[in-house]
């Protein structure tokens, strides 16, 4: 923090006043004139938490496509399908046995399970193909699209959200005061802070697992150099499955949350896809608080856009992934 | 030298059993979204295509009609690769297509290109597409956006006494056109249409459209379709939306009301407009929604078919029957078949429709009300039937041009 500021004086400054501005925002009740030109503050402070919860969304899809990445060299392709699977899963289990939690729970597990055998019998044959590897996912994805186009048809499925999560909650952040004096506060609904809370949870227990533990360490040490790690006696086609089992069931989890408060339907796998792309190459390949940083900046991006340009709000993302890729081609948070 | 002989000898033989075939079977190209975000409705209106090829069988005289499916995605570029593919790859000599309303306008486009050929439109309903410079080969059976609302402005105004409203919309084309329908006569009976707000097709996350929406209307209108729609509802009540909503024709309709999960409960009570109503009565809609339901088992199907369903029917029942009084003579450029596709009046389930000059249908719209049938199925409700729609919608046509083609803007909110 402080070799940054020492580095870079001018940009600490410039980053120290945006979030002074930011906090501004957040916290004091805007004047008549701000209102006037941007339009209401309810309007921009669910924007900007819709933003952070959406990116709490693409976090947990981007999180394991970058795992994998990072530690197998694998792009992998079929990781949308992965995470409509896990969906579908999410809503067959809490349709059937009318619980939420055990969708979660039998969601990550069903999808890790899928993962652990796409690489034991299809991955681990053709190691080190990255080539190979891509074009056999892109196979995959379109296999795993119409097998569940067959299994559960074109129509939109939506998991049933707990009755204790439905509605909105107020939150302590003034958007007004009334004539009366009165002050009107914040409604936020429940079941997107409920996600936005796991995602941060989870993102802290995956650092945590990757460098507090003996695992993580081996992770860690393989996505530095495979070839050194294997070499040292570490048995790394295990790790390579549990790293693939962690990230397939994160996806699988994330298709749980996104068809809470989103839907389910075809043609959601190659979106994820997509977003989870635009995630890692913004934030950087193989890098999670790169997934971190660069889901939230999606997120926001496509939150904010649609409220204040929701001509151009499509274009925002791409825009800021092309912007990255001119300025910072490893992306934000890569190590070079 | 040899080898390219041969592949040239096989490549011949191949065009010539193509064209061999061509003259047992007339090849009709059908395209439909059965990808992307219009998924469902795609799906129905093939359900819709095949309950009329079941009602009419595939016969005309001596030969046989083939129909190919194509797939698209609701933007226009993928429509016309999948019309051009019919064409050139499976040599179609019909088209019947598209589905979504920015397709119609590509297809139609298309259309001129290909004068020699006859397209039939399947299922889209943007304005645009038979009003302004319209395709000489191509015959649209159902009613545009527009038509699809009459008669709700002045239901909303009038007996419900809403005043002011605001619109979502997805946008492009279709909507534009739905707005535009919904404008003219809300604005017309003295209403206020106060804020207008449009979403890219596709769009998951609504949570910052549902927040900007303005607390002081009555009414809010949704003109969405697909999985927006039940995207757009399930956030909706994750916020604690209470207000009164309007309907578009593909938001309160089938595709939405029988989708799973409950948040499409939000639209009970919610007035709209569209080309049918689920529970009418009339004598010829029963025997459609029976035939629909017997054609395919009930969970691979809605309880009731779909605006979409109902427009693949017509279109491919217009076309059958024209076909047959043209005894499937396609030479000539199809000028026969053509000749009796302009003339055909059809007695479609949602009541009769024919062509205008422009060869866009005149026809009866419905407004209704969304009813829960007491066992969790929603169905609409006809409030009202208003026949003789036509595509000025009842305005003096040079009055109507001057309102101007619809737009995320026009018309404006006034009396035209």
């Amino acid at each position: 923090m402080i070799r940054f500021i020492e580095r870079h004086p001018a940009w600490a400054l410039i980053l120290l006043i945006a979030v002074a501005v930011l906090l501004w925002l957040i916290l004091a009740v805007w004047p008549p004139g701000l209102e006037e030109a941007i339009g209401r503050k309810r309007v921009f402070l669910n924007a900007l938490f819709n933003g952070i919860t959406l990116g709490s969304l693409y976090f947990l899809v981007a999180s394991g496509f970058t795992l994998i990445f990072g530690l197998m060299r694998n792009v992998n392709l079929a990781h949308g399908s992965l995470y409509l699977f896990g969906g579908y899963i999410g809503y067959a289990i809490s349709a059937w046995t009318g619980s939420w939690i055990l969708g979660f729970i039998i969601a990550f597990f069903g999808v890790a399970l899928v993962g652990i055998v796409l690489q034991i019998a299809v991955f681990r044959r053709m190691e080190g193909q990255d080539l190979r590897q891509t074009m056999v996912t892109i196979g995959l994805s379109i296999v795993f699209a119409d097998l569940m186009l067959w299994a559960f048809g074109g129509d939109f499925y939506q998991i049933q959200t707990p009755s204790w999560l439905v509605g909105p909650i107020e939150l302590p952040l003034v958007t007004a005061i009334k004539s009366s004096g009165e002050a009107v506060y914040l409604r936020y609904p429940l079941v997107r802070l409920v996600i936005l809370v796991a995602a941060i949870v989870i993102g802290i227990a995956m650092w945590l697992a990757l460098n507090r533990t003996r695992v993580g360490m081996m992770v860690r040490a393989g996505v530095d150099d495979r070839d050194m790690l294997a070499a040292t006696g570490v048995p790394i086609q295990l790790v390579f499955v549990a790293v693939f089992a962690l990230g397939a069931g994160l996806a699988g989890i994330a298709g749980v949350v996104g068809g809470t408060f989103q839907s389910l339907s075809p043609g959601e796998d190659t979106r994820f896809l997509l977003a989870s792309l635009v995630v890692v190459i913004v934030g950087g390949m193989g890098s999670i608080p790169g997934a971190a940083l660069g889901a939230v900046i999606i997120g926001l991006a496509e939150q904010l856009g649609s409220v204040y340009i929701p001509t151009y709000a499509i274009v925002v993302t791409f825009l800021i992934m092309v912007l990255v890729l001119a300025l910072r081609p490893q992306g934000l948070l890569a190590r070079r | 030298m040899f080898k390219s002989c041969a592949g040239l000898v096989a490549l011949s033989s191949l065009l010539l059993s193509g064209a061999a075939l061509a003259q047992e079977k007339i090849k009709v190209g059908v395209t439909a979204t059965l990808e992307g975000t219009y998924t469902v409705l795609g799906e129905d209106g093939i359900r819709g295509h095949q309950t009329a090829i079941n009602t009419l069988g595939k016969k005309v005289g001596d030969k046989e009609i083939e129909f190919i499916i194509a797939s698209t995605d609701a933007t226009p570029d993928s429509a016309v690769r999948a019309v051009r593919k019919l064409i050139e790859q499976d040599k179609v000599q019909i088209l019947l297509s598209p589905l979504s309303g920015d397709e119609g306008i590509a297809v139609k486009n298309f259309a001129k290109t290909r004068p020699e050929l006859t397209f039939v439109n399947a299922a889209s309903g943007a304005q645009e597409t038979t009003y302004v410079d319209p395709a000489p080969n191509f015959f649209r059976y159902n009613m545009d956006g527009a038509q699809w609302q009459v008669g709700l402005g002045k239901y909303a105004y009038e007996t419900k006494g809403y005043r002011k409203i605001a619109t979502v919309g997805d946008d492009y084309s279709f909507i534009y056109t739905q707005v535009f329908g919904l404008v003219l006569e809300f604005c017309g009976a003295g209403g206020q249409v106060t804020n207008r707000q449009w979403v890219p097709l596709g769009t998951k996350d609504f949570a910052s459209v549902i927040a900007a929406l303005p607390d002081d209307v009555d009414a809010i209108y949704l003109g969405l379709g697909g999985a927006d729609a039940v995207n757009f509802l399930n956030q909706y009540q994750q916020a604690g939306g209470k207000a009164h909503l309007m309907g578009g024709s593909i938001m309160v309709d089938q595709t939405i009301l029988s989708a799973k999960g409950n948040a499409k409960n939000a639209l009970i009570g919610t007035i709209a407009a569209s080309g049918q109503a689920d529970t009418w009565e009339d004598a010829g809609w029963q025997k459609f929604v029976k035939a629909y339901q017997d054609a395919f088992p009930p969970n691979k199907r809605f309880p009731s078919p779909s605006l979409l369903a109902t427009n693949y029917y017509n279109s491919t029942m217009a076309l059958i029957l024209a076909l047959r009084q043209a005894n499937g003579d396609l030479s000539n450029n199809q000028a026969k078949l053509k000749e009796a596709l302009a003339k055909i009046e059809l007695d479609a389930p949602n009541g009769k429709i024919k062509l205008d000059s422009n060869r866009q249908a005149i026809g009866t719209n419905f407004v209704t009300e969304v009813v829960d049938d007491g066992k969790g199925a929603l169905f609409s409700k006809v409030v009202k039937v208003i026949p003789n729609v036509n595509q000025t919608l009842g305005y003096d046509p040079a009055v109507f041009s001057k309102i101007g083609v619809p737009s995320r803007t026009v018309p404006e909110c006034k009396k035209y």
